[in-house]
């Protein structure tokens, strides 16, 4: 065994950093989760091992023994794995209790997700008026247990922070739900973890961990409408985004655009990625992305509009002031 | 001395005079309900090679189909049996069912409710909810159409249903559903 752990250091340092470490440790649940993690790891280790042995075994000394001591081996055999299963099992079960015991929480998020972004809502009970919808990034509160309902529109994805552990699948006509409880302030990076289709690699978000205070003014802010556009060029980018193709499928609070099937643009310019996770927010990559879709993702949904180049720089001006 | 009889008579006219006034009419002459079937009021539309490109491509068909809903064409067309707009069932239609004449109904509108949706939806758009709409009256090879919708939906795939109007149930279940 201890020849065995540097091991399982080195795949464990896999995940020890940066905005996605598979092993969490920025969750309440993190303990619970490595806790089985290194449970399984062990046992499938010791067995691997085993079975090896055995197969040694039985090439080096194959004519050796008869009938009896094959049958005597093979029952012990089924008894050990049945065992090991059954702990396993019993392991697995009394972690997931445990996270989903979590009944008290302070805070409802819903996302349902969509080929291949997130839609975001976050839920004020008994205060419509302070429903705040988001896409493709989420921001919570740091040591208040939040419980995420999850649905999809069109197939199964899965909602996975890494970082935080615990991992729910979105299942259209269903609603599934989740309770993570951050613990660490940072930016972690959340990505689709059930096969979606083509883009499924690019259906990511980022998850800003926040003190309380900074959350609620965040949430605030949110609520506000868009801010209107202010130079001449922002004006006519926002002439045509609120009157042609944009807006039939994208909302912008507080302009005529209306849409509700795609990503909300309200405060776009303030998120860190375009496309769900795709590319960082530059200017770069929004006129890349505005002028052909297809090619930057190729698959989603949004099409290409065929942006004349004054119309191309008007409309980012207008989307880079949306902050 | 003029009886009472023709004395009302009179009245009934003068009265009747007054009609005019109320007729309801903001567009000068209305369009009858059920003009002729295409091509003999309208110019036919220029056959266009994009429109077998997009008509016999499933990809193409089915993604016209996410418009259709997302574009809330069931809101006046529902799917496919009309309601408060015409039913897309049927084989001739009031201004064309060419690939060409569906595309110019989507993007210019129609008279008596058919909004335009040029501007509002990219060229391709349109030429793929065009195919779409033309797949429900079976103008599109069937083996084109996708059995599965691209949104979410519960029931039968589309190209196992039976073509059914508009009304879909009785006026029993109705009540029942009212209760």
């Amino acid at each position: 065994m201890r020849r065995l752990a540097p091991l399982v250091a080195l795949l464990a340092l896999g995940g020890c950093h940066g905005q996605q470490a598979v092993l969490g440790g920025g969750g309440r649940d993190d303990a619970l989760f490595g806790g089985l993690w290194q449970i399984f790891l062990i046992v499938t280790i010791v067995f691997y091992l085993v079975v090896l042995a055995g197969l040694t075994w039985a090439v080096l000394r194959r004519r050796e023994g008869g009938e009896a001591v094959v049958r005597t081996t093979f029952y012990i055999w089924v008894g050990v794995v049945s065992l090991t299963l059954v702990g396993l099992s019993i392991a697995s079960w009394l972690v997931d209790r445990t996270m989903n015991r979590a009944a008290h929480t302070g805070l409802t998020v819903e996302i349902t997700a969509h080929q291949w972004w997130w839609d975001v809502r976050y839920i004020s009970p008994g205060h419509p008026d302070q429903t705040l919808r988001t896409s493709n990034e989420l921001h919570l509160p740091v040591g208040v247990p939040v419980q995420v309902i999850l649905n999809s529109a069109d197939v199964i994805h899965s909602f996975w922070i890494p970082n935080i552990s615990g991992k729910q699948d979105l299942i259209p006509g269903r609603n599934n739900d989740i309770v993570i409880t951050p613990t660490r302030v940072g930016i972690y990076r959340s990505q689709c973890a059930e096969y979606c289709g083509l883009q499924h690699a690019h259906m990511a978000f980022d998850v800003t961990i926040e003190p309380l205070a900074t959350f609620q003014q965040w949430w605030g802010d949110g609520l506000l409408p868009a801010r209107a556009p202010a130079t001449p060029e922002q004006k006519a980018g926002y002439a045509y985004v609120t009157t042609r193709e944009c807006a039939t499928c994208h909302n912008i609070s507080g302009t005529p655009a209306t849409g509700k099937v795609a990503p909300d643009l309200t405060h776009f310019a303030s998120r860190a990625t375009i496309g769900a996770g795709t590319f960082p927010m530059n200017r770069g990559h929004l006129y890349a992305w505005l002028a052909d879709p297809q090619r930057a993702k190729p698959g989603n949904k949004m099409p290409e509009i065929g942006l004349e180049p004054d119309q191309l720089h008007a409309v980012a001006a207008y989307l880079e002031s949306l902050k | 001395m003029p009886s009472p009889c023709r004395a009302s008579l009179l009245i009934v006219a003068l009265l009747a005079g007054g009609c005019d006034q109320m007729r309801n009419d903001p567009r000068g002459h209305p369009l009858p309900e059920t003009p002729p079937l295409v091509s003999t009021v309208l110019s036919p539309v220029r056959a266009d090679p994009r429109a077998a490109d997009y008509q016999n491509n499933a990809f193409q068909v089915s993604n016209g189909q996410l418009y259709y809903h997302w574009m809330n064409c069931t809101g006046c067309h529902s799917e496919g049996g009309g309601g408060i707009g015409p039913s897309l069932m049927d084989v001739n239609w009031r201004y064309g069912s060419t690939m060409e004449d569906v595309v110019q109904s989507i993007s210019n509108g129609r008279p008596n409710g058919m909004p335009a949706f040029g501007g509002k939806m990219t060229a391709a758009q349109i030429w793929q909810t065009a195919a779409y709409v033309r797949s429900l009256s079976q103008h599109v090879p069937q083996s084109i159409r996708s059995g599965r919708s691209e949104g979410l939906s519960v029931g039968e795939p589309s190209t196992l249903r039976d073509p059914h109007p508009y009304r879909a149930v009785t006026p029993k279940q109705d009540e029942a559903t009212v209760k």
